[in-house]
């Protein structure tokens, strides 16, 4: 349970960020890890609460307690295998996740004095990696079973692991050239370096995961012939459809999703491909607040962008937790600023976009401030118009492509998510998980639907 | 009375006044009669009326056969005395069916070759009894009995014994035969004690005579009409409980096939069993003494057998002596119990006491040749100078008048002739065997199968490993936890439980006190033997034929030295309790079938120790559940008759725990050897898991002393203190157990609401092995959330999603958030997990508008908020509580740690003010500033336990509120030491009412088996309401076990309550109330239903004001600054009374709703609505596992549902009314004259009436005299006192002196009874003569001077000064953790006789003898004590004599202070739990 008065005794300790200034200058990831000590001590703060609200709020149920007291304790290996008892790629979420369960944390309860949850768990999996205790666990007894997983995504890796371990063949189809899904496409490297993709890719495969690249099901794989070859199928394509934005001049070039510009921007630091969206000299408006827009903002730096803007549809948030609105233990909606902005940059709060304009391309961007909540009442007067040369659209997603689930006949949800109240869907033997199946979300609940989309899947394969 | 609903007669309990009259001469008078009538007269006030104030108990004599008597009266010629007897028979009404069963009565004793002389009706007064008792008034017929020629007269009460049997067998309950005897006859019945001579004119007939006399008032917890039920019985009357009595019934059943006796010959079989069924435990153990006594054992004998002293590893006792006690407990188990016996063969009488000497007796002896023993002193008048001596019963020690030889036998003379009767010692030292003397043998080689699988097999988890194992090992002893248990019962758990978890550990309340098993370990023993027994009517030298064991958890070579034991007497069988798992769950059933089979056969080969072992565990073996295979052979061999033939001994993979192992031993287990945890342990060890690089064996060794003392503590809830007792006591009762499965396996323990049955439990067990089998040993055992909510795991209804729910609500979510969490916490959480979650309501489809329903603002006066001390919440949450509890016009409570005077007149007071054990700032200011006072019998987190507050939590507030010193560690003891029985807690509410006559008076009771006649009794004894605690209330620090698995829950205590007090008409005087766990409107309305007119509420309001369920109260690191002292984390502290108001109303609106759609307008018209309740069968898992509920939901009729009138206060006749009018006077007083002085001290209190006041009385006062005196009155006593004296002293001087014209040596004679200045905080006393048991216990402030005290003297004393200037009992300063005592030392041995755990003995410094010579002075001066003069003349040479009890703490927190500390110190330690 830590140490007996430990929260008392250490303050919180953040993960440590490179000089913004430093860091814009390349690729490579820009959080570090604590040292040693350090992360001890966050974890003797840790009280070992009769409800730890830290697992709770974690969608993985991560045994946040339990491997706290463990690494406190020095017991480093048997943390591991307790970390890697609910989630499957710590190494990506303690990167990507934006902690919930700190949110949640009791100690939180004081706003900021959460412990430092996500930096143990990227102590432990770091170390894990470096021992060589993180090894693949192939099944002992084979199944006979097959399954067809669609999608590379954390959803779609969760559920072929878990699937695997379980005695399976388990065959992952992925459009792209590569696994990984949006934490290689879509986060960029001075988030994740995609080694530590790579390396998880290879524990999967060893342990028995057949990936097939490049083969896009529904189009170069008839949906038919995969139900057919396969004992069952689990759809974790994602919630890939984006939000756009219906103003005038959205056709004009210069005028992106984000994910095309994001997209672009890995495969061109991968140096696989040569990019076509770029940001270098130009003033870049990123239309949306949120982590997506975020990236944007943070690649746009790094290419050299003359300007970067992000702008965001509702108003600004309270700076501290509001306790009438978000009380802890919940995530509480309040103002951050992202890696990004602490990189360079404006950001405005409130920004309706009433249009783009441009001679041949994108060149300046119109917009009205608003009241900042639904349904966004224009404000007189507050009209303004600014130099645009790229506009990236971040607004989010609205669900997955609909022409896969009509290609396995799956109904939908009202919000056009593949309806799958247990994993499995109106399709008899097809599953869905992640996005796909909850709209889109944290890593962690991706992880998390891919690893109970298992459990069902299994449960129904045993009982056929 | 039949069961009915959850009411089972067999739960009775009874208790009284006892007393008895001898003339040593011997020469039978009507005086003497006469005498004992009166003095039973003057014990009216310890005996009970029913709902019909006229209707009695039962009251009684027994007296000698009074020859001339029925010679005079039955007009027919009688044989010489001796070669008759007489009977008392109680007949049915109806004369045809009385005229049959006096004919079967005459037939068997025809049948037995004596002859019938007559029938005698025995003329009463039918007008007499009160209404109930009337209507069942039975046939009262005497018997004579001529014996037939030749035959001596032992002989001839043997036939008469056979006839009796004979015709109490055939005729079954319509007969009772109170007696029938050559030498003793006796006159009871339904009456309170003035009624009894009024019925029978016999008792006025002067021709009536006797020399000894046995008189006895009773206190039943019920009135169902008993004639039979009072006392005495044939040889003894009683006044306490036997605790153990399941037990040694079940243990008498299975001797019975053993038992041969040439003095009986072939009648011994007429008359098994030897115990009468429905009998009480009085009549129970009457029945044994009986048998024994008839076979030829003396009555002291017999008394010394069944109710042993502790005598172990003392000196004083003789080494004959103990050779008695060795050797008969090889015969016999300790009938243990708080118990005042008084006994007569009509030769001998006497009198004896339990070892913790928990009851009063009192005697006196005078000059003209008469003795008096009454359980109070002065229920005859004798004059002073009659007066030759006095003394009192003393724990463990026999009182014996002979009259033949007409004189007083010492204690020790009687026990040296009975010890020395057989070379008992030599046989006992040639026969027994210590497992520890045995050859040390090899543990077994660990199977090959890896630890993990095993471990998986039996359903370990990672808790155990970490919450219970590595702290119990670090600790050596039991871990402990805080907050209530707010997890599934295990019959409602989807995680499959272990069989130990639907076994609720009983524990004593009211009727019989818990014991201090540490502070009072010297009555307390774990030793245990195993064997086979012998006819217990005989004794030889084999008898003592046992296999000793200190500690009946065995280590791995113990257990292996026990299997190979090749000793010629014993031979171990070992008894494989596996199944195949391929023959699916049927096979457990089947293999228990083989198992008895088994059993029976190694008997018959002549095994005496069954091993039955679960080593076999494999991947083709799955383990019986170790509690089921050991019941179930045990019950078998009890009904086979061959229990006694062999000892059980389980070696299991399976018990880990405190609870483990206890439920074990209760079901006939006499070792456990828990060789998978031994195992766990020694891998914990070797993996550096365990503090210190402990070593495997030193992990195990403190592991088992761990779970031995929680044993301990687990048997003193209940009362036990030894082993033996305990062994197969079945102190349990099953919640969630079909009733075929108990009824097979578990005979005789109640299972009230169904459950699963042994297929079931067999299917969870095959679930855990597959767990298991296929499985690798890499695999982390499973977590469980058992003791802290985990995802996924075990349910809790305090859970993320409710406590923030509920939280948000009361802050700015309001109702809608409200409704969510009451939906959350009604549709969900309580389904999994409680028995209301199975209900529905059956709303009767007439809906009022909600306008209708009485508004939120009068529900909420219903409610009010749990007992939770200022020391285990901060002061800011004890205030904010209390604050919204007046703000909505509910109640807010103290808990037991006083209040602030400065709260009393403000928003901040609480208007119930708690009484508990430890009486921390219980003065006479804060009991008259009271609305409620509330007596607080148990706790729903650890009932039967006391509790300690650590030094450190004791700040300078903290310890100015409860009256003590900074740092200074404060002990809560398990009982009241006032309260050892229904009449002790009858008396204390007459107290508290004299304290405060305008208060309400509460008890606080938990729901356990029986609690219904419990509640009852309490209703008798005069409360006003009564509170019914549910098992899984919180706590501030609890021993693990005790929070899961002691006590049951309050739908069941509530039921079975409102049923008992309906069907005795008693509902109607008092308010009900519960608590346990209650969250929401729903909860609200169905404890309504259930019977409760009021709701408590604890966790749920702390909830709203910022509690997070961190469980770390125990640890005062509460981060939200509730459940600490410490000064940083209470500025953590955040919640508002308005959270808390608005919670309460947010229910009260959630009832308001669903009373809309029951169509009930008002609150109280809900109460007792049973029928507006049925079981939920739209939910089907409960269904599947057998729960039946109707039980619970039987309506019942008798009287009102709810309360709707008053008790009867009963203050007029006190004799403070006539203090209240003068300043000063002189008074005669006597034992009725009860709590002289507390009436006036509230008056003086609350009123401010002029003092000082001085007051002279002569006489005996009654109990509790100067209880809670204020200061500025003083009460000088000539006479005597009885117990309770000075009781709570509040700033008043007392002194207690003999009478003018005494000529007994004072300091060597009785002057107070038992539990003297009982949580005194203020004030001086002074005593001149001897004290009883436990003086000045829990004294935080008197100033007492006393000539000699009892055992137990000055125990859990945390301040003040206590002089004694004579003997101590044993024990002396237990628990004491501040005050001073000197103690004159003349003999040289007080060091033995102090409880040195937490004091020092010290010289005295110049301090100490300045302020000893006042107190010796001022005692001269008030009491012309003779000792005190004696001191102060050789002063010089007597204060070297004088010792200094000082205890540890107090003296480095004085130091504190005076180097200007605060006193003390934030040290990092747990708070321990509980005693």
């Amino acid at each position: 349970m830590g140490e007996l008065r430990g929260f008392l005794r250490y303050d919180r300790a953040e993960a440590p960020e490179r000089d913004p200034r430093e860091r814009i200058g390349d690729t490579r990831e820009f959080v570090g890890t604590l040292p040693l000590a350090e992360v001890r001590a966050q974890g003797a703060r840790c009280m070992e609460c009769g409800v730890p609200f830290c697992h709770s709020g974690c969608p993985l149920g991560n045994l946040i307690p339990e491997w706290n007291d463990l690494v406190y304790r020095d017991r480093w290996r048997e943390a591991s295998e307790q970390l890697h008892r609910t989630n499957n790629f710590p190494e990506f979420t303690s990167r990507l996740c934006p902690a919930p369960c700190e949110a949640a944390c009791v100690l939180e309860i004081r706003e900021g004095d959460a412990v430092s949850i996500k930096q143990i768990e990227r102590a432990i999996v770091d170390r894990a990696f470096e021992e060589g205790w993180i090894v693949p666990q192939p099944a002992a007894v084979r199944t006979g079973r097959s399954v067809a997983v669609v999608g590379s995504g954390p959803s779609g890796l969760a559920a072929a692991q878990q699937l695997a371990r379980a005695g399976h063949d388990v065959v992952v189809f992925e459009r792209d050239e590569a696994g990984g899904g949006l934490v290689r496409f879509g986060v960029p490297d001075f988030k994740i370096e995609k080694w530590a993709v790579e390396r998880r890719l290879a524990q999967l495969e060893a342990e028995g995961v057949e990936f097939r690249y490049g083969v896009e099901v529904g189009v170069d794989l008839p949906a038919d012939e995969l139900r057919a070859r396969f004992d069952a199928v689990v759809l974790a394509v994602g919630s890939r459809v984006p939000r756009d934005l219906p103003v005038a001049g959205r056709e004009l070039p210069g005028v992106h999703y984000a994910m095309e510009y994001l997209y672009g921007r890995n495969r061109a630091v991968a140096g696989t491909a040569e990019p076509a969206i770029s940001a270098a000299g130009k003033h870049v408006v990123v239309i949306g607040g949120g982590d997506t827009g975020a990236d944007c903002v943070g690649n746009a730096h790094r290419e050299g962008a003359a300007s970067v803007t992000q702008i965001e549809l509702l108003g600004e948030p309270p700076a501290g937790r509001p306790d009438d609105l978000t009380p802890w233990p919940r995530w509480p909606v309040k103002l951050r600023i992202s890696y990004a902005l602490k990189e360079g940059g404006e950001r405005d709060f409130a920004i309706s976009t009433t249009g783009l304009s441009g001679n041949g391309r994108v060149r300046e961007i119109h917009w009205v401030g608003n009241n900042g909540v639904p349904p966004f009442e224009p404000i007189a007067g507050t009209e303004e118009s600014r130099p645009a040369d790229l506009v990236l659209l971040a607004m989010g997603f609205v669900g997955p492509e609909p022409a896969l689930l009509d290609a396995f006949g799956v109904e939908r949800d009202a919000r056009g998510n593949a309806a799958a109240p247990r994993y499995a869907t109106s399709v008899d033997g097809v599953f869905a998980a992640g996005d796909a199946r909850r709209g889109q979300s944290l890593i962690v609940w991706a992880i998390d639907e891919g690893r109970r989309c298992a459990r069902a899947v299994d449960a129904w394969l045993r009982e056929r | 009375m039949k069961r009915l609903g959850l009411y089972d007669p067999a739960f009775e309990h009874d208790a009284c006044g006892v007393g008895f009259v001898a003339r040593l001469n011997g020469v039978p008078t009507h005086e003497t009669i006469e005498r004992a009538l009166a003095a039973l007269e003057h014990m009216e006030h310890r005996g009970a009326a029913g709902a019909d104030a006229e209707t009695g108990d039962g009251a009684g004599i027994l007296i000698q056969l009074p020859d001339a008597f029925l010679r005079d009266v039955v007009g027919e010629e009688l044989p010489p005395p001796g070669a008759y007897g007489a009977g008392v028979v109680f007949l049915p009404c109806d004369a045809g069916r009385a005229a049959e069963l006096g004919q079967l009565l005459a037939d068997a004793v025809a049948a037995e070759g004596q002859r019938v002389v007559c029938w005698r009706d025995v003329p009463v007064d039918p007008t007499v009894p009160g209404p109930t008792a009337a209507g069942h008034q039975p046939r009262i017929r005497q018997l004579v009995v001529a014996a037939a020629p030749g035959l001596d007269q032992d002989a001839f009460e043997r036939k008469l014994y056979v006839i009796r049997r004979l015709a109490e067998r055939a005729a079954g309950p319509e007969l009772a035969i109170p007696s029938l005897s050559s030498r003793t006859l006796v006159y009871k019945g339904m009456l309170t004690a003035p009624q009894l001579s009024r019925y029978f004119a016999d008792l006025r007939d002067p021709r009536l005579a006797s020399a000894l006399a046995l008189v006895h008032s009773r206190f039943s917890t019920n009135t169902f009409p008993s004639w039979q039920l009072a006392h005495p019985y044939r040889l003894i009357a009683h006044n306490g409980e036997i605790n153990t009595l399941r037990g040694n019934v079940n243990w008498m059943a299975a001797r019975e096939s053993q038992l041969a006796s040439e003095l009986f010959g072939e009648d011994l079989a007429k008359v098994l069993p030897v115990v009468q069924p429905g009998g009480s435990d009085t009549a129970t153990l009457d029945n044994v003494l009986e048998l024994l006594v008839l076979a030829g054992r003396s009555l002291p004998h017999a008394i010394m057998m069944t109710i042993p002293e502790a005598y172990a590893g003392r000196a004083e006792v003789s080494p004959e002596l103990a050779g008695f006690y060795d050797y008969h407990g090889c015969l016999i188990e300790p009938w243990d119990g708080p118990a005042a016996v008084a006994f007569t063969d009509g030769r001998v009488i006497g009198a004896t006491l339990d070892r913790n000497g928990l009851r009063p007796g009192r005697w006196l002896e005078t000059r003209d040749g008469w003795v008096v023993l009454a359980s109070e002193a002065g229920v005859l008048d004798v004059e002073p100078e009659n007066v030759l001596r006095k003394g009192r019963l003393q724990p463990g020690k026999l009182f014996l008048v002979d009259l033949g030889a007409g004189r007083i036998v010492p204690d020790e003379e009687v026990k040296s002739v009975v010890a020395t009767r057989r070379p008992y010692r030599e046989w006992y030292e040639q026969e027994v065997v210590r497992l520890a003397d045995l050859p040390e043998r090899a543990p077994r080689e660990a199977p090959a199968e890896p630890l993990r699988l095993r471990q998986l097999a039996f359903g370990y988890t990672q808790e155990d490993t970490k919450v219970l194992l590595a702290p119990m090992a670090a600790k050596a002893e039991e871990p402990i936890g805080s907050m209530g248990n707010d997890s599934a019962l295990a019959a409602l758990s989807d995680r499959k439980p272990l069989l130990y978890s639907y076994f609720k550990q009983l524990f004593a309340q009211v009727t019989n006190p818990p014991i201090d098993s540490i502070r009072e370990a010297i009555v307390m023993s774990v030793r245990a033997s195993v064997g086979s027994e012998r006819n217990l009517l005989a004794e030889t030298p084999e008898h003592a034929r046992q296999l000793v064991i200190d500690n009946p958890i065995l280590l791995d070579a113990e257990l292996e030295a026990l299997r190979q034991v090749r000793h010629d007497v014993f031979r171990s069988h070992t008894l494989d309790t596996t199944w195949p798992v391929d023959a699916g769950p049927d096979g457990l059933e089947r293999r228990l079938d083989e198992l008895h089979a088994d059993a029976d056969a190694a008997l018959a080969a002549g095994a005496n120790i069954l091993i039955l072992s679960d080593r076999a565990v494999g991947p083709g073996r799955a383990p019986i559940p170790s509690l089921l295979a050991t019941a179930s052979i045990h019950h078998h061999l009890v009904r086979a008759g061959t229990r006694l033939q062999a000892g059980l001994v389980v070696e299991s993979g399976e018990p880990r725990s405190v609870h483990s192992v206890a439920v074990l031993v209760g079901y006939g287990a006499a070792a456990v050897n828990p060789y998978l945890m031994l195992e766990t342990l020694a891998a914990l060890a070797d993996d550096g898991r365990l503090p210190d690089g402990m070593t495997a064996g030193e992990a195990q060794r403190r592991a088992v002393k761990g779970i031995a003392k929680g044993l301990l503590k687990t048997m003193s809830k209940m009362g036990i203190s030894t082993m033996p007792s305990y062994c197969g006591a079945q102190i349990f009762e099953a919640v969630g157990l079909a009733p075929e499965l108990v009824e097979r396996h578990f005979t005789g323990t109640a299972s009230r609401i169904g459950g699963i049955g042994v297929r079931t439990l067999a299917e969870h067990t095959l679930a855990r092995h597959a767990r298991a089998y296929p499985g690798t040993a890499e695999e982390l055992l499973p977590v469980v959330g058992l003791f802290a909510w985990r995802r996924d795991a075990e349910h809790h209804q305090w859970n993320p999603e409710t406590i923030a729910l509920l939280q948000h609500a009361v802050r700015a979510g309001g109702w809608e958030t409200y409704e969510q969490y009451a939906a959350e916490v009604n549709s969900d959480a309580a389904r999994r997990s409680t028995l209301r979650g199975l209900l529905r309501f059956r709303f009767p489809g007439q809906e009022i508008p909600l306008e209708q329903v009485e508004p939120a603002a009068e529900i909420v006066k219903r409610f009010s908020t749990g007992a939770m001390s200022l020391g285990s919440l901060s002061r800011e949450a004890h205030e904010t509580l209390a604050v919204a509890m007046n703000r909505i016009g509910g109640r807010s409570n103290t808990g037991e740690g006083g209040e602030d005077p400065a709260r009393y007149h403000d928003e901040r007071r609480s208007k119930i003010k708690q009484v508990a054990s430890g009486r921390f700032g219980v003065t006479i200011d804060y009991l008259a500033n009271a609305d409620e006072l509330q007596i607080k019998m148990a706790q729903g987190a650890k009932p039967g336990e006391g509790g300690q507050l650590p030094g450190h939590k004791v700040d300078g507030y903290i310890a100015s509120v409860r009256l003590t010193t900074p740092g200074v560690g404060l002990i809560s003891p398990p009982p009241h030491h006032d309260i050892y029985s229904i009449e002790d807690l009858k008396q204390l509410i007459h107290d508290l009412r004299c304290a405060n006559p305008q208060a309400r008076i509460s008890v606080k009771l938990v729901a356990e088996v029986g609690v219904g006649t419990v509640a009852a009794g309490v209703a008798k004894a005069n409360a006003d309401h009564i509170l019914i605690s549910g098992h899984d209330g919180g706590t501030g620090a609890s021993p693990l076990s005790s929070i899961l698995h002691a006590g049951v829950p309050w739908e069941l205590g509530l039921a079975e309550t409102q049923q008992t007090l309906v069907l005795n008409d008693l509902r109607s005087r008092v308010w009900v109330q519960t608590d346990g766990q209650l969250k929401t409107g729903r909860d609200v309305v169905i404890a309504a239903l259930l019977g409760a007119d009021e709701m408590g509420f604890a966790t749920a309001p702390l909830v709203s004001i910022g509690c997070v369920m961190m469980r770390a109260c125990h640890l005062n690191t509460c981060p939200v600054g509730i459940a600490t002292q410490d000064p940083e984390l209470r500025a953590r502290f955040h919640g508002q009374p308005e959270h808390v108001v608005e919670f309460l109303f947010f229910v009260a609106e959630e009832a308001r709703r669903l009373m809309a759609r029951l169509g009930v307008a008002r609150f109280e018209d809900l109460v007792g609505r049973v029928e507006l309740l049925e079981a939920d069968d739209a939910i089907e898992h409960w269904q599947e596992r057998g729960i039946d509920l109707s039980a619970l939901l039987r309506p019942v009729a008798g009287g009102e549902r709810r309360r709707t009138r008053a008790q009867e206060p009963g203050l007029e006749a006190q004799l403070d009314g006539r203090l209240l009018d003068v300043t000063e006077g002189e008074f005669p007083i006597r034992n009725v004259d009860r709590t002289v002085g507390a009436l006036l001290s509230h008056q003086v209190t609350k009123c401010h009436l002029e003092v000082p006041r001085r007051y002279v009385f002569r006489g005996s006062a009654g109990q509790s005299f100067g209880a809670w005196l204020a200061p500025g009155i003083e009460l000088t006593l000539y006479g005597e006192a009885n117990d309770y004296v000075g009781k709570g002293l509040s700033g008043g001087v007392l002194a207690v002196r003999p009478p003018e014209g005494a000529t007994f040596p004072a300091e060597e004679n009785v002057i107070v009874g038992n539990t003297v200045l009982y949580g005194a905080t203020s004030g001086r006393a002074f005593f001149r003569g001897l004290a009883g048991e436990r003086f000045a216990v829990r004294n935080s402030g008197a100033l007492a001077v006393v000539e000699g005290v009892g055992d137990h003297g000055c125990e859990y004393m945390t301040g003040g000064v206590v002089v004694v200037l004579g003997p101590t009992g044993r024990n002396f300063a237990a628990g004491m953790s501040g005050g001073i005592a000197y103690v004159l030392d003349a003999d040289g041995r007080f060091r033995d006789r102090c409880n040195q755990e937490l004091v020092g003995l010290e010289p005295l410094d110049e301090a100490d003898v300045e302020l000893l010579r006042t107190l010796v002075a001022e005692h001269e001066q008030r009491t012309g004590s003779v000792v005190a003069g004696r001191v102060l003349e050789h002063w010089d040479a007597t204060l070297s004599l004088f010792v200094k009890v000082f205890p540890h703490d107090f003296k480095r927190a004085l130091a504190a202070v005076s180097s200007g500390g605060e006193g003390f110190v934030t040290t990092e330690t747990e708070d321990e739990a509980a005693a």
